[in-house]
């Protein structure tokens, strides 16, 4: 029996979807089976991220309306023996489908795959309560800037209402230059507001928006964001690794100051 | 944070973020606004220097989060910490 991972944040633009293409990717590459469901109906983006958005004919809202069967709407990642994205609908809103139906139809994909990813939208309305609905635990994306953290936070709240007790903080874009002149919170200042466990810290790197340019998920080739995104992956999947030194290109002084 | 700090006795923009948002999370989690919060904690007060004279200075009341005993969430829990000068009365 798989795990439902759902992706959230709360806030838009932290990297929900960047992350939720990353993970899903990297577990791939550790050979295991994985669906991403891209739960932002009406803003359909993780098909572009993963650069699959030429491959869609069925999406989320005709697999639960019954338009079709599931495996028409999967389309299959190349390079992977099980690993498919199920993309959502981009011509309708988040009210095309119910908490209910979204918990029936992972709970099916879960006997299935080993993860099931899950791209939750911005915001706490519907479309959040539809991509948490079936969740077994959740990987909260943060920013080190207040306007995240009061989001996460927040998040964190309604998570734990809905009984997904399991959850996990990755702090997106930290820039190392700018928490070691204190200009920036660090990773630890943001796990002790949020008093929940840190499962990876992924720096502000521009291979990010190359890789997303492209297409082409960066996990696990030889950048700060692929390796910090492969670390989450072998942690997600129950892994023990330490955490990367970011400062590391910062020469003699960031040695010194070191941080995560 | 780096030694440099010590030359720069001016409060980080990093070291403000997490003040502010440990202050707009204290409201944000009681579920009340910050005056509301403000009144608790002079009720607090009131009450507490019946029996004792508080440090007003040392003075601490939280709202925060913290792991629960009965399963692996966390609940909101009241922190205060009340420094005291003496206590009224011997007995």
């Amino acid at each position: 029996m798989g795990e439902v991972i759902v992706v959230t944040s709360g806030k838009g633009g932290v990297g929900k979807t960047t992350t939720t293409a990353n993970v899903g990717t990297g577990l791939a590459k550790l050979d295991k089976k994985v669906v991403l469901i891209d739960t932002d109906i009406g803003l359909r983006n993780l098909d572009v991220v993963m650069g699959l958005e030429n491959r869609i004919v069925y999406n989320l809202v005709d697999v639960i309306e019954g338009t079709c069967k599931i495996n028409q709407a999967f389309i299959k990642v190349k390079g992977y023996n099980n690993f498919y994205l199920l993309p959502s609908a981009q011509t309708r809103d988040k009210t095309a489908i119910t908490p209910e139906q979204m918990k029936k139809l992972t709970d099916q994909l879960k006997e299935e795959f080993d993860y099931v990813i899950i791209d939750c939208p911005a915001g706490i309305e519907q479309g959040f309560h539809n991509a948490i609905a079936g969740a077994d635990r959740a990987l909260v994306v943060t920013t080190p800037e207040v306007s995240a953290v009061r989001d996460a936070d927040r998040i964190i709240g309604l998570l734990e209402a809905n009984e997904i007790k399991n959850i996990h903080i990755i702090v997106n874009r930290l820039r190392m230059d700018m928490v070691k002149r204190g200009d920036m919170m660090s990773s630890e200042d943001v796990i002790e507001i949020l008093a929940i466990p840190l499962i990876g810290v992924v720096p502000d790197d521009e291979n990010i928006v190359i890789s997303t340019n492209q297409g082409a998920p960066l996990v696990g080739n030889n950048t700060m964001a692929g390796k910090a995104y492969m670390n989450i992956c072998k942690r997600v999947d129950g892994e023990e690794v330490p955490f990367l030194d970011l400062a590391a290109k910062g020469g003699f002084f960031g040695r010194l100051f070191k941080k995560n | 944070m780096g030694f440099l700090d010590f030359f720069n006795k001016n409060k980080t923009s990093g070291s403000v973020a997490k003040d502010r948002l440990k202050l707009v999370l204290v409201s944000d989690r009681a579920g009340c606004s910050p005056e509301v919060m403000e009144q608790m904690k002079n009720d607090i007060i009131a009450v507490i220097s019946k029996y004792i004279e508080i440090d007003m200075t040392g003075l601490d009341i939280q709202i925060k989060q913290t792991p629960s005993d009965s399963n692996n969430g966390s609940v909101p829990a009241i922190f205060a910490n009340i420094p005291i000068k003496e206590m009224r009365g011997k007995y």
